[in-house]
């Protein structure tokens, strides 16, 4: 037991040694949507420079934010990995703890999909229809409201199938389910003119309208893991899934995205903007850091060079969807420039 | 025995009392409490065969799922190494070695394979067949062996996750072309290397030797192994030794007064604190205050000392209790100190008690992953840890990670993840039941 405990104090002695140590590691937090694309990057930057395999975290988008706007040193991440922009409430705790000099970049774009087993037919689905038969509560005429009687998609609108309705989606600590709740539910909640109309009189209001999501069992909240979902869409035909395009792409020959106002989720309509319901991926780089950790600069040239985020690029062979020449141009040379364009002003 | 009794009370009412035969009465009774027996016994042996049937169905999945990713399905490819191209300057510096485009010599190695494929569009389609490994295979070869340079050499590199999982048949070649990733003409090429006999099936001794990797077939769980076994040494080092004392003090020294009962109810609560709250109070304090690196075993092994260390004193207390007073007094009665005598009597006897509690927590940290989420080891990391304040993550977490990966063939490497997990908790058991029947003694 003697030794046990002289292990212990020779481990707790070079912990204690340790923090104070300059840090030679890239640390990465953030969003599980960008994970499977800032890692593949950081995997290539790792094995193609001398520098360190960056470690990379998967905490959600406002878990990473709030770990690196937590404060400038070795201690707090580098780089915060996002699937939605970088909010003004997080811009100013950024600001209160030090952390001024950030860097946005912009990455890709991804498309959340609406999905369902090939056994069944490919659905149809304007926004609109998708808001009614997901929100908690639906318009009831003009200025009124009712909890979601629908149980059918046909009775959300008879061209649609007559099956349950059944849709399986990730949990509100999701930023996939918050970028659905605000383009697919939002973009058709605004259609019906009288709830457009509240936005400007109760803002709090419509908000509340537009993004909840029914909780009598027709939405079922399936977890982070969108390979269980796609399992699940397998086994049962009448069921819906939502999810981001790289797990349709991945497995189109079980699944199938439905189409939404028309436009089916594709590489090329989600790259120029057609598909309704796509969100821009972006990463957030701490300038103080660059130069006291080794390779920020490095990576940043690896994230944006065309052999990893262009068209033809690993990233894209991972599901990433690419943007557009003059926009990989723009960003690619901010990023590299490390032009700090984060500031309360751009909300 | 034949002889009648009375059975039974005369009631209220009045009526007349009921005179039975007492063998009449038992045979009957017995019938039916052979009945009982016989059903319990069947509930439960229903019972056991239906764990039984869980269990099993719970291994054959994994098994089946993932018993193909200990192969590989890999290409012999001759590759020249032309001196022109790695080491142009030809002062053969290690630092030319490390960055020359070795990409370019697979290409070409595996382009000679297919001279009819010129067009731009169908090269890629073609080096996207092979793994972006074989590129380090080589530059590993050269770094080693300088002298290699010039010659042309035979080397077995692993084919894309995509056509591994469609010569292993989870990619059907009767899926219409525009549904599975494999396209019509990398399946005709893999025809003709496979006519050519150069795909060999082998043993993945990747998956053993490697950290992790987005790219399915270069990415190993050795990482997490090793993260796994720093997290477990520490959190061993911390919570047995604290778990021991601090149970031989509230049980054979300590008063028993209001302050001990506290205490004792507090220990009884914290084995039931759910595991995410120690994560929380991990990054609060070892992270926070005292500065400790995140995603370092150190700090997971802290934390799950902390989970541990209720499961093991519970355990040991009770195992410090089954020892027979008679020993610790007889002990006594040889003139032997109150610390002699838990040091050289009770606490080796119940050792086999003790040993039992700390593995069953032991395993259970093992297999946990929500505090580790806090302290920041749910991550990707590539680098095989060193030592306990490298970054690393555990196996669990690995399992974790790989089951929510897109690519198909994270499928089948998630369920030999969990095959190499369980092997270890076997291997941890087995070493309980060795340990308590090296100790155990019998009075």
């Amino acid at each position: 037991m003697l030794k046990q405990s002289i292990v212990v104090a020779a481990l707790v002695a070079a912990a204690w040694t340790a923090p104070a140590e300059a840090r030679d590691q890239i640390r990465i937090v953030g969003s599980s949507t960008v994970y499977p694309f800032a890692t593949a990057v950081a995997e290539q930057f790792g094995k193609t420079t001398s520098f360190k395999t960056p470690v990379v975290e998967s905490t959600g988008s406002g878990g990473g934010l709030k770990l690196f706007c937590a404060g400038v040193g070795i201690e707090h991440p580098d780089i915060a990995n996002a699937s939605r922009r970088i909010k003004k409430s997080e811009v100013e705790q950024c600001k209160k703890n030090g952390v001024t000099d950030v860097v946005e970049v912009r990455v890709g774009y991804d498309g959340i999909v609406v999905a369902n087993s090939k056994a069944s037919a490919q659905m149809k689905i304007s926004r609109q229809q998708l808001f009614l038969a997901l929100a908690k509560d639906v318009p009831a005429g003009e200025g009124k409201l009712q909890p979601n009687p629908y149980k059918m998609w046909s009775d959300v609108d008879p061209s649609l199938p007559k099956i349950k309705i059944e849709v399986l989606g990730p949990p509100p600590t999701s930023g996939t389910r918050d970028a659905f709740a605000e383009l697919a539910m939002e973009g058709g909640c605004k259609k019906i003119k009288w709830i457009a109309a509240l936005k400007k009189s109760d803002k709090k209001k419509y908000k509340a309208v537009c993004h909840s999501v029914r909780e009598d069992g027709a939405y079922v909240e399936a977890g982070e893991n969108d390979v269980l979902i796609v399992r699940k869409l397998e086994a049962n035909p009448d069921a819906f899934g939502i999810f981001g395009f790289s797990f349709l792409d991945q497995n189109a020959d079980k699944i199938q995205g439905a189409l939404v106002d028309g436009v089916a989720p594709e590489f090329e309509k989600i790259s120029s903007g057609e598909y309704p319901v796509s969100r821009s991926l972006q990463f957030y780089v701490k300038k103080a850091h660059v130069g006291s950790v080794p390779g920020i600069k490095e990576y940043l040239a690896e994230f944006t060079s065309e052999k990893a985020w262009g068209p033809e690029g690993y990233l894209a062979d991972k599901g990433l969807i690419p943007m557009s020449d003059e926009e990989r141009k723009k960003w690619g040379s901010e990023a590299n420039g490390l032009v700090v364009n984060v500031n309360e002003k751009m909300m | 025995m034949s002889e009648v009794v009375q059975v039974g009370t005369p009631s209220a009412a009045g009526r007349p009392v009921a005179v039975r035969d007492t063998k009449a009465l038992v045979a009957k009774s017995l019938k039916r409490r052979y009945a009982a027996e016989r059903r319990f016994r069947l509930y439960g042996v229903a019972a056991i065969a239906f764990a039984g049937f869980c269990v099993a169905v719970l291994f054959v999945t994994i098994f089946s799922n993932g018993y193909t990713a200990f192969w590989q399905t890999n290409i012999r490819l001759d590759v020249t190494l032309y001196p022109q191209d790695i080491d142009p300057q030809g002062d053969r510096s290690p630092k030319a070695l490390s960055t020359a485009n070795y990409q370019k010599l697979i290409k070409q190695a595996f382009g000679d394979l297919f001279p009819d494929v010129q067009n731009r569009r169908e090269k890629r389609k073609l080096f996207d067949m092979i793994s972006p490994g074989a590129t380090f295979v080589i530059r590993d070869m050269v770094l080693k062996d300088p002298g290699l340079i010039g010659k042309r050499v035979q080397i077995s590199v692993p084919l894309s996750d995509d056509i591994d999982q469609f010569a292993k048949g989870f990619i059907k070649a009767e899926t219409p072309e525009s549904e599975r990733r494999v396209k019509d003409a990398q399946i005709d090429w893999f025809q003709r290397l496979k006519d050519r006999d150069l795909v060999v099936t082998e043993f993945n001794s990747t998956f053993f030797t490697a950290g992790d990797s987005r790219e399915p077939e270069l990415a190993g769980i050795l990482g997490a192994i090793m993260g796994s076994v720093f997290t477990m040494i520490v959190t061993l080092a911390i919570s047995f030794p604290l778990a021991v004392g601090a149970s031989i003090y509230l049980e054979e020294f300590a008063p028993k007064n209001k302050w001990t009962q506290l205490i004792e109810v507090n220990i009884n609560n914290l084995a039931a604190v759910p595991s995410i709250v120690f994560g929380l109070l991990g990054l609060a304090v070892f992270l926070n205050f005292f500065n400790l690196p995140r995603s370092a075993p150190l700090v997971g092994g802290m934390v799950l000392a902390l989970m541990t260390l209720p499961t093991i004193i519970i355990a040991a207390r009770a195992a410090l209790k089954a020892v027979p007073p008679s020993i610790r007094e007889a002990a006594l009665g040889m003139g032997a100190s109150p610390v002699q005598v838990v040091f050289h009597h009770v606490l080796p006897l119940s050792m086999p008690g003790i040993l039992t509690g700390t593995i069953i927590g032991m395993a259970q940290a093992l297999g946990e992953t929500a505090p580790l989420l806090m302290i920041g080891m749910v991550a990707f990391i590539v680098d095989i840890p060193g030592s306990p304040v490298d970054p690393a993550t555990v196996m669990p977490v690995q399992i974790y990670l790989w089951s929510d990966s897109p690519e198909r063939a994270f499928v089948e490497r998630t369920s030999a993840a969990i095959m190499v997990l369980l092997c270890f908790l076997i291997v941890m058991n087995a070493l309980a039941v060795v340990l308590r029947k090296k100790f155990e003694r019998r009075w």
